[in-house]
């Protein structure tokens, strides 16, 4: 900027900072058009990385990434169910809820088995306390596999709460929000499969041909 | 044009004299922000290293062409859209370590020492020049971060690089050590508050380093940078 003397016309530092912004706008334009297709598969590989890890291995044999349905969730927001089969037959549904934690909310997928077992729970996504609340994430403690399962009548519903209120799953020490917000919405997420549970199953036989290459959230 | 100062200097002044964090007190909000473990403050500090170098050289290499009455818009344009092109790039190619560090990218473009360093070094001196000052200003964020997210971490939770193989590979698992035994650390280190009072203790533990060094030379007492 100090070497080089510039034009002295008004219209220069016009031209200049325009020239550089509609560069950058190129650029950046290109360079989404050129990321769009390896961004969609990565994240396509994370969610199906993520589906499967919730189930046992060798649980299901089907494409769980494919084999979805839509349904209105439980706060009126578009749902993705992703199903997962054995041999065609229908074992497991999986889908999102959403609770609100201490540090907002919070979101776990759930995998909820055709009998209404539970065969399991993560955290996928949450704002919580690091050190108190992040205790609900797989990764810092086994705390959420003590949904594995359960189901709405084990333990009976007033049980189905911390311990501190009376419930059967344990609190952590300092942090009693974050574990009560997940055991409400996991018990939430088990009502609604049990309201649901035919228009579940009803789709899931036709559907299951069709699957939609619906991509969960 | 006014001659490129020593290398010697420039590194001298990015890591200790003028250092982001320490002495220039620039990019608080990603300093504080991400610093709750050792291995965030390394992830956050290498990512904006290589903003750094790749700003100061494109800025540098512009310097001639841009009028001075806008060029913070154009330097904000130009770190902004690099910032985004690097996040992008990282998201498609390099998934993996876009898990760990997609957090920290974005951040970048607030954090304001790298259009400090723009402002105050690379809008005036060659391409060369530049790049070393933005690696050496790199550096220095990413050495008082590192320190800063350490000792929080060691503090609040008892740890030390807690969970580096996810930013650095499983070669670095070796890292990973806990210092106090689970639950024993005090949690308000890893708050807000903690950051605050480890940065402060940091700042004048810096200071007094200095004292000691001028001590030697009394004559020459300090030239040193403003804070």
């Amino acid at each position: 900027m100090s070497g080089r003397r510039l034009p002295d016309a008004v219209w220069y530092p016009m031209l200049s900072l325009g020239v550089v912004a509609l560069v950058t706008t190129a650029i950046l334009a290109f360079g989404q058009a050129a990321t769009r297709g390896p961004i969609a598969q990565a994240q396509a590989d994370d969610t199906r990385q993520l589906l499967e890890q919730i189930l046992p291995a060798g649980y299901a044999d089907n494409n769980l990434l494919t084999d979805t349905l839509q349904m209105t969730g439980p706060d009126g927001a578009p749902l993705t169910v992703h199903r997962a089969r054995k041999g065609g037959a229908l074992r497991a549904v999986l889908f999102e809820m959403s609770g609100n934690g201490y540090g907002g909310r919070l979101t776990l997928l759930m995998a909820v088995a055709v009998d209404g077992d539970v065969v399991g729970v993560r955290v996928t996504h949450h704002n919580e306390t690091p050190g108190l609340g992040d205790k609900v994430d797989a990764a810092k403690s086994d705390w959420v596999l003590s949904f594995n399962g359960r189901s709405l009548g084990k333990p009976e519903p007033a049980r189905w709460a911390v311990k501190k209120d009376g419930g059967d799953f344990d609190q952590f020490a300092g942090a009693t929000i974050t574990p009560r917000a997940v055991v409400a919405t996991v018990k939430r997420g088990l009502a609604f499969f049990a309201a649901h549970r035919d228009d579940m199953m009803a789709t899931a036989a036709r559907a299951g041909q069709n699957g939609s290459g619906g991509q969960h959230e | 044009m006014s001659d490129a100062p020593a290398m010697r200097s420039v590194l001298r002044d990015g890591l200790w004299d003028n250092n982001v964090v320490l002495g220039q007190m620039l990019g608080m909000c990603p300093a504080m922000a991400v610093t709750s473990s050792a291995t965030n403050g390394l992830g956050m500090g290498l990512a904006t290293m290589v903003v750094l170098v790749m700003s100061n050289a494109l800025i540098a290499s512009l310097r001639n062409w841009v009028s001075p009455e806008v060029r913070i818009p154009v330097f904000i344009v130009l770190i902004a859209g690099m910032v985004t092109l690097v996040d992008m790039c990282l998201n498609a190619w390099f998934h993996d370590l876009y898990k760990v560090l997609g957090i920290f990218i974005a951040l970048i473009v607030v954090n304001c020492a790298v259009l400090g360093r723009a402002e105050a070094f690379a809008s005036r001196q060659p391409v060369l020049a530049s790049a070393v000052d933005g690696l050496a200003s790199g550096l220095g964020f990413t050495l008082a971060i590192t320190l800063l997210g350490a000792v929080r971490e060691i503090a609040g939770s008892g740890t030390l690089f807690a969970s580096a193989h996810l930013l650095l590979g499983p070669d670095f698992a070796f890292l990973e050590t806990r210092v106090m035994p689970q639950g024993a650390g005090a949690l308000f280190m890893i708050l807000p508050p903690g950051g605050f009072l480890v940065l402060g203790l940091m700042i004048a533990g810096r200071r007094r380093v200095q004292q000691w060094l001028d001590r030697g030379a009394p004559a020459a007492v300090a030239p040193q940078a403003a804070h």
